[in-house]
Parts: structure tokens; C-alpha cells; sequence
């Protein structure tokens, strides 16, 4: 048994809370430069400048990206021989009570969604547990903003819609969403499994570097695929038209029932802040 | 080009404004989320006095990030503007001329620009850090128990906004989307 402490877990979450929110990851950077270079239109190109000099600003001056600073969304992959002195989701909500305090970090979490008193401390966090083999803990931090939370969507399709009626779902989530969930978009998406774990890949699809595609060559294909046919819906930066309305689509698929085809599409905006650190 | 223009901002002005414009606002504009508009709505239903005279203002849909030491505001961008539709026909009556924030609004809304000539403008979601540099002053008015979500008094200083939706009702998000996909036909 490998022993973590409590208060170790703490520290680390606290400053990956104000990594994430201060320093947006290299791959976005890239695919956004790489997207500005090959924009043609002239809005979106002025659009692309903006947000390119915006986390410019960020990263320099320590500052939040966005000033919508999420909820704290939180993956643990805990090592089945890691033994952690004390609780470990009290130890994640310390980190994220600490990181949105000292980072200057807007709260944005109501205790209760239907009398949305807000908690005042951005807790709790929404934490993710997996058990893995080993002695290692692995702990990312994705601050989840919901002006793209909110335009996601599910859906149980029947197996004879097939292929196309999964790719027809996601095309529409993104039509639907139109400007809203602050194009360019990263779309992730979870296939099969069950009504809860489909929506939960998509979140997972979200982790995932824009940069790396889908082991599975079907999947990666589908991918690349998806991501050309949602560029050319003309939606563009901001929605203003462009051919940059998605920077990436990451997709992860589950075995599922012989019944069942489960469909989860998790947008999230040309914010997509995830940081991780392992133990 | 980008068009200079003063808040408050008259209804005279805002008729002026096309779908499409690139402004530069200056003067005082005030911030207002959902739960802050459903009490001045509540307000307004009752007959009561406002904290914040509405003939003429700017509303920001904003909760900024905390200021830092030094600092007037922290990050602070739009948010998605479509959770104020059920308030901010109300607030039209009232003597509001324009919003900022970003993504669609309903047709209520729309009807309500057209009816009293008000204006929709976007500043860009997700770029909180670069906008808060054009927001000189912040000071809470009203609400303070709402944090994030209470009303602010800014100064704004050249700060950049696109007409999306106009008095007339001409829509950027239609005609800016068309207008590229029918370039890309050519």
C-alpha cells in the first residue's frame, strides 16, 4: 500500500484550479493558430486575433481566460494499492474551496438547484472516481463553464438509426447550438454504454488532447469526418460565419446493449481547460 | 471602422446602429445576470422604485471574476444572453436601450427592440481577460448578496461590441452565416 495524504491532495488541486483557469493548454493554443492561419473570413479572422490575444493576457497577467470559472470538475484515477489518509472528497473540495479563493476564481455554484443559493466557496466539486491497477493517483482538474454545458444534449437512438443517425444527432446538437456555447467549439461525444455512462464519455472526450484522435481507426476516422462536416455548416467564431466552428470532436464509445444505441454530445467553447497531475 | 459611441445611450442613437456595426463604447453601462433581473422585474410588476435608472442604459449580462489587488474588475466577458429573454422585454418598457452579451435571443425579445428601439450587442464569450482592460471602474450598486451576480456600475472605456441584433430587427448571426456560405459557393 502506498500512502497519499489528505492535505497532499488538497495542495495539488487547489493549484491545478488556478492552472486551468489562468493557463489554457498547449494543443488548444496550436489548433486555434493553426485554425487562425486557414480562416479566410475576414469577422472570423478578427474574432480568432481576439481570443488568441485573450489568453495572452491571461496567461501573462495569472488571470481567469473566461470569468466564467465553472464548477470544478474533477477526475480521480485512484491506484487500487493507494491508501489516502482521510477523505478524499473533502480533500478535493479544500483544494477547489482554496484554489477559487487564492486564484481569484469566481463561484459560480448554487447548493441547491431549484432555491440556487449560491455556496460561496464553489463547492462542491463534481468528482469522477475510477480504481485502476497500480500505486499512482492521477488528478485533473476541468473547469466546466455551462454557456456550453448548457447547449449539450442526449439522446437514446434505436440501433437501425445506426451510423448516420449518430452523426445526424451531433450535427444537430451543434446546429441547435448555433453561437451560444462560444464558437469554436470542442464537441465531445460518448456513444454506447448506458443513458449515464454515454453522457459521462462525452465528458471524459473532453480530456482528450484536440490533437489526438481515437485509437480505434473507425473512430478516428469518424472524428475527422464529423469535424469537416461541421465546419462546413458555416457557423463560424462567435457565429458569424467561418469555416471554424469546431477546433475538434473526440469521440468514446462503450459495448452497449443489444437493444440500445446511447448518444451524449458534451460541448464545451474555445476555453476547454482541463490540467492534470499525478501522484 | 468602428463606431464611437456614448452610454447611456439614447433611443435616437441606438436606431442609428445596423446590424453588423463594429462599436466602441464609452461612458457608464451596468451589469445584470438572471437572478438580478428577476428582482428588478419583480420590482417593476410591483410598482417599486429601481436601484439603477434604466431610461437610456447599457445592461452587460456579466458576473466578473474577483478584482485582484489593483485591479478595477476581474475577467470579465459575456454570458449567453437567452436566459434573460423572459426579463429583458420588461426592462425594454422600462427605458433600456441596449444589451451586451452573446448567441441567440427569442422573438419576444426582438419584438420588444423593435416596439421601443433598443439594441443587441455581442462582445466576445470567452475573452473575459482582454475585455476587463476597457472597464475603468466597478462598484457595486445593488444586490450585493448575489456576489458575482449583483449589479455593478461600470466605466467602460472603448469597449468593443458588435451590433447583432438591430431596432430594425436585422439579425448578424442570419446574415453574417448566409453571407459567408454563399462566398463559399462562388
Amino acid at each position: 500500500m502506498r500512502e497519499i495524504s489528505a492535505s497532499k491532495i488538497t495542495q495539488v488541486v487547489r493549484q491545478l484550479c488556478i492552472d486551468a483557469n489562468c493557463f489554457l493548454p498547449g494543443d488548444m493554443q496550436s489548433r486555434i493558430e493553426e485554425c487562425r492561419a486557414s480562416e479566410r473570413w475576414p469577422q472570423a479572422q478578427e474574432i480568432l486575433d481576439r481570443i488568441i490575444e485573450n489568453y495572452t493576457i491571461a496567461r501573462e497577467r495569472v488571470q481567469p481566460i473566461c470569468q466564467d470559472t465553472g464548477v470544478a470538475c474533477v477526475f480521480l484515477t485512484i491506484g487500487q494499492d493507494v491508501h489516502i489518509d482521510g477523505d478524499i472528497a473533502e480533500a478535493v473540495n479544500e483544494g477547489v474551496r482554496q484554489g477559487y479563493r487564492d486564484g481569484y476564481l469566481r463561484k459560480s455554484v448554487v447548493g441547491d438547484p431549484l432555491n440556487r443559493v449560491n455556496t460561496g466557496d464553489n463547492t462542491p466539486a463534481m468528482i469522477y472516481y475510477e480504481l485502476v491497477p497500480g500505486d499512482k493517483l492521477e488528478i485533473t482538474v476541468a473547469p466546466k463553464g455551462f454557456g456550453s454545458e448548457n447547449m449539450s444534449q442526449t439522446k437514446m437512438l434505436r440501433p437501425s438509426d445506426g451510423l448516420q443517425g449518430v452523426k445526424d444527432f451531433i450535427l444537430k446538437v451543434v446546429e441547435d447550438a448555433g453561437p451560444n456555447p462560444c464558437p469554436p467549439i470542442v464537441v465531445g461525444v460518448g456513444v454506447g454504454g448506458t443513458f449515464d455512462k454515454a453522457a459521462y464519455l462525452a465528458k471524459k472526450a473532453l480530456m482528450r488532447s484536440v490533437e489526438q484522435r481515437n485509437p480505434d481507426p473507425f473512430y478516428a476516422k469518424l472524428e475527422e469526418e464529423l469535424l469537416q462536416e461541421i465546419n462546413a455548416l458555416g457557423i463560424g467564431p462567435q457565429g458569424f460565419g467561418g469555416k471554424t466552428t469546431a477546433l475538434a470532436v473526440n469521440i468514446e464509445y462503450l459495448p452497449t446493449h443489444i437493444a440500445g444505441l446511447p448518444v451524449a454530445v458534451n460541448l464545451n467553447c474555445h476555453v476547454t481547460r482541463h490540467k492534470s497531475e499525478v501522484l | 471602422m468602428s463606431i464611437r459611441i456614448t452610454a447611456p445611450l439614447t433611443h435616437e442613437t441606438a436606431r442609428t446602429l445596423k446590424a453588423g456595426d463594429s462599436c466602441l463604447i464609452s461612458g457608464v453601462i451596468y451589469t445584470a445576470r438572471d437572478a438580478a433581473h428577476k428582482r428588478l422585474c419583480e420590482l417593476v410588476a410591483q410598482g417599486k422604485e429601481l436601484p439603477l435608472d434604466l431610461q437610456d442604459a447599457i445592461i452587460y449580462f456579466v458576473g466578473p471574476t474577483p478584482a485582484k489587488e489593483g485591479q478595477a474588475i476581474g475577467s470579465a466577458g459575456p454570458t449567453t444572453s437567452y436566459r434573460m429573454d423572459a426579463y429583458s422585454p420588461t426592462l425594454i418598457a422600462q427605458g433600456q436601450t441596449g444589451m451586451i452579451g452573446k448567441g441567440k435571443r427569442g422573438p419576444e425579445v426582438i419584438a420588444a427592440m423593435k416596439e421601443h428601439g433598443a439594441v443587441y450587442f455581442g462582445a466576445i464569450g470567452g475573452c473575459g481577460a482582454l475585455l476587463s482592460k476597457c472597464i475603468k471602474k466597478a462598484e457595486v450598486i445593488a444586490y450585493e448578496d448575489l456576489g458575482a451576480e449583483a449589479i455593478r456600475r461600470l466605466e467602460v472605456e472603448d469597449f468593443p461590441a458588435i451590433v447583432i441584433i438591430d431596432s430594425e430587427g436585422n439579425n448578424l448571426y442570419e446574415t453574417g452565416r448566409a453571407d459567408y456560405l454563399a462566398q463559399q459557393e462562388k
